[in-house]
């Protein structure tokens, strides 16, 4: 069975089989991260252009990697020193893209929908590499391979995602996967820094992260934004930490095999102390990994039926 | 001496009683008579057999962008775009470049519109140059024929200065229009705060923002005893706040647009920014209360909102996109699909709605079907059915909302002061 769409825009587009495809493609990509040589021709002579329109440095790489191991000609294009300094619009820059026959664009937006956008005016295949606080797909998905490979299934684990959540893509993109595969969402958050609708996410919700940690077979930190202090949104990141930083003393209250994850980058001290980050129950870095396997396997799928084929 | 004849239409007019079969003689713009099997030579006859005609539709509520932005849509433009969507007269708001906020600015639209048999009615701003701190010089303003005041696009927010307003306007017997949105709760908001903006991450306007202001001006309207029109209602608390309001008999009117009627903010998954506007579309049950609100007579009147953009201007990432749709070609047939055609609403119900508590509100004369009155009417054809294809608006600018929707009727002829402005 392949995808039915030609891009990756959000988990909200995928159904069960799909993700499952993926994570599935993406556990036997991982194997050729092992090898010495790191290289497999599958996507040779295709162009994947690497469009970021803001700052990323983790996802970028992740991806310029996957693409390396798989042959592809990768560029990357950042926004900063080129025509969008000159007022050209998202739209001319993406079709001058196609013009030089690209056949996958990796794109990364502030905005949410930048991507749908672009997708359906496109040709070439639109991976949504992260827009603005709605969707980061990929990150959804490595995390879910990360899960599913400590646990074997997702199916009934209790996951607690922490932190800023009205404004994490990576939160909704979660939420959007693990409902899917039926495992149990906490939310938890100070009131504020949660949608004001999140009832209808299909998820719990918990202000007092203390009442969740021993519930949790899973617990996902989210990285808290600086430039939210001083706002009205959280009266200082002190206080923040105060209630929803994840301390060794605060994590003595998991189960003993409980995951401690973060999408990074960390905020040390902020919301996850640097003893539990580097701990035994850590797998941040296996996160990492993964994300190179997740992202090669979308390639994969994506390259495999490249619609400027098609329609030539 | 031009005569017309409209044979066999279904004439609907509650302010003269009409709701039958019959012909209308038009000689130089008056209605000389209306009967059955009318005798006349030489006049131009119109079939009218399975049409229906209806005083002349008013929408109080329209962005005609001139001066400043005649790319977007000119007066010209603007009133044929009103014709050929079945209206003979609209009001055009004062966030034009520059502001309608003195008289030579009122004066030039009312020359440039002089050219048009469209009834043009300039609604200038409240306070100077829409900052909300002085107010216009509303006297001098009526006498070159503005009609109401709005700061629309813009709330009036400092509350000292609606009152005044409010007070100031009954020495004129005129209405302040109020575009009802709490700045700071609306900050940064590109759509309804709701279920579907927790999904997309957009960030969300709450209805909140809206009913705080409209609770804040009817009390303010209450206290100075003014008139005031809450323009684009959309939310289910707002449509509650108006009708106590009218029940404890203070002077509040209110419109809603079709978009706000027909739509919800699920439309806005799309990410397509036709469906981006200010009041957004709200939730399925604010829709439904604005509904009921119209059927029950605590929503006055139907006001499109008609706010052109071009392409240019909407085809970006959603949140830099421009708040507003054209409304004015499409409004009268999705009343007639979706409210008439489905026994929700009658004719009688749409005159009212969409012709005479327009004109009422804004104070201008009413149009009546009826001897020796100006010839001011719409023709429809209740069965014409069409697509809306953007490439085919008269209106210069093309970003509707209801792109490939059916309708089930149009305006097939509008005669207007007198004179034929639109003919399908």
């Amino acid at each position: 069975m392949p995808l039915r769409n030609k891009d990756i825009l959000g988990i909200a587009e995928l159904n069960v089989d799909e993700i499952d495809l993926i994570l599935d493609t993406a556990d036997s990509f991982s194997e050729i991260s092992q090898r010495v040589i790191k290289k497999v021709p599958t996507l040779r002579g295709k162009t994947v252009v690497n469009f970021f329109h803001e700052p990323s440095t983790r996802t970028r790489i992740s991806f310029e990697i996957a693409e390396k191991r798989l042959s592809a000609d990768s560029i990357n294009f950042a926004t900063s020193g080129s025509s969008f300094s000159k007022g050209e619009t998202l739209l001319d820059t993406v079709r001058n893209l196609e013009a030089m026959n690209a056949d996958i664009i990796v794109m990364r937006h502030g905005i949410p929908g930048a991507s749908h956008f672009i997708a359906s005016r496109a040709h070439a295949s639109v991976i949504n590499a992260g827009d603005g606080a709605h969707e980061h797909p990929t990150q959804a998905l490595l995390d879910m391979l990360t899960i599913r490979q400590h646990t074997g299934s997702l199916e009934n684990l209790t996951v607690a995602i922490v932190g800023d959540i009205d404004h994490s893509r990576v939160a909704r993109s979660n939420i959007f996967g693990l409902v899917k595969k039926k495992a149990r969402v906490i939310l938890v958050a100070p009131p504020t820094l949660l949608p004001h609708r999140v009832d209808d996410l299909g998820v719990e919700v918990s202000y007092d992260f203390e009442s969740v940690i021993p519930k949790a077979d899973v617990i996902m930190m989210l990285r808290i934004q600086r430039e939210r202090q001083g706002k009205v949104l959280i009266p200082s990141l002190r206080e923040y930490s105060r209630y929803y930083c994840l301390t060794p003393e605060r994590l003595k209250l998991a189960p003993a095999k409980v995951l401690v994850m973060h999408p990074g980058p960390l905020n040390r001290g902020v919301e996850i102390d640097p003893a539990v980050a580097d701990g035994p129950h850590s797998i941040i870095l296996e996160q990492v990994s993964n994300g190179i396997a997740v992202r090669m396997a979308l390639l994969f799928l994506l390259g495999g039926r490249s619609s400027r084929e098609q329609s030539n | 001496m031009e005569q017309i004849i409209i044979r066999n239409g279904h004439v609907v007019d509650p302010s003269s009683q009409l709701n039958e079969q019959a012909d209308i003689l038009i000689r130089d713009g008056l209605i000389e008579s209306i009967g059955r099997d009318l005798q006349i030579d030489d006049a131009h006859e119109i079939d009218a057999t399975g049409k229906w005609i209806i005083p002349g539709l008013c929408d109080m509520h329209v962005h005609l962008r001139e001066p400043g932005r005649e790319d977007k849509e000119t007066i010209e433009s603007g009133t044929r775009a009103a014709a050929a969507g079945g209206y003979t007269a609209l009001a055009c708001m004062p966030n034009t470049s520059p502001v309608n906020d003195c008289q030579s600015v009122t004066q030039f639209i009312i020359d440039r519109a002089g050219r048009t048999p469209i009834g043009v009615y300039p609604i200038a701003a409240i306070t100077k140059n829409l900052e909300g701190n002085e107010l216009t010089e509303m006297g001098e303003l009526i006498e070159c024929g503005a009609v109401a005041f709005s700061d629309d696009g813009r709330c009036v927010a400092n509350g000292e200065v609606l009152r005044r307003a409010l007070e100031y306007a009954r020495r004129f017997d005129r209405t302040i229009i109020e575009h009802c949105e709490d700045l700071h709760l609306a900050a940064g908001g590109s759509m309804h705060e709701g279920t579907v903006s927790a999904r997309l991450g957009l960030q969300g306007i709450p209805g909140l923002a809206e009913e705080i202001m409209v609770s804040r001006d009817i009390q303010i309207c209450e206290y100075v005893r003014g008139r005031l029109h809450i323009a684009h209602v959309s939310t289910e608390k707002s449509v509650e706040l108006i009708r106590a309001a009218k029940q404890r008999g203070i002077r509040v009117t209110a419109e809603v647009t079709p978009h706000h009627l027909f739509l919800t903010d699920e439309a806005v998954a799309s990410f397509d920014t036709n469906t981006k506007m200010n009041p957004p579309l709200r939730s399925e049950r604010d829709r439904t209360a604005c509904l009921a609100g119209l059927l029950d007579g605590t929503i006055d009147c139907i006001a499109t909102d008609h706010a052109p953009h071009t392409i240019t201007e909407k085809e970006v990432e959603y949140s830099l996109a421009p708040n507003g749709v054209v409304g004015l070609e499409t409004a009268l047939s999705l009343i007639l699909t979706h409210l008439v055609h489905t026994r929700k609403m009658d004719l009688q119900r749409l005159v009212e709605t969409m012709s005479h508590a327009p004109r009422k509100i804004l104070g201008i004369a009413p149009v009546v079907i009826a001897t020796g009155r100006v010839a001011d009417m719409t023709i429809i054809d209740p069965e014409k059915f069409w697509v809306v294809d953007p490439s085919r608006l008269i209106s210069k600018s093309k970003n509707t909302a209801f792109r490939g929707w059916t309708m089930r009727g149009a305006a097939e002829m509008t005669i207007a002061g007198g004179r034929i402005a639109y003919s399908g």
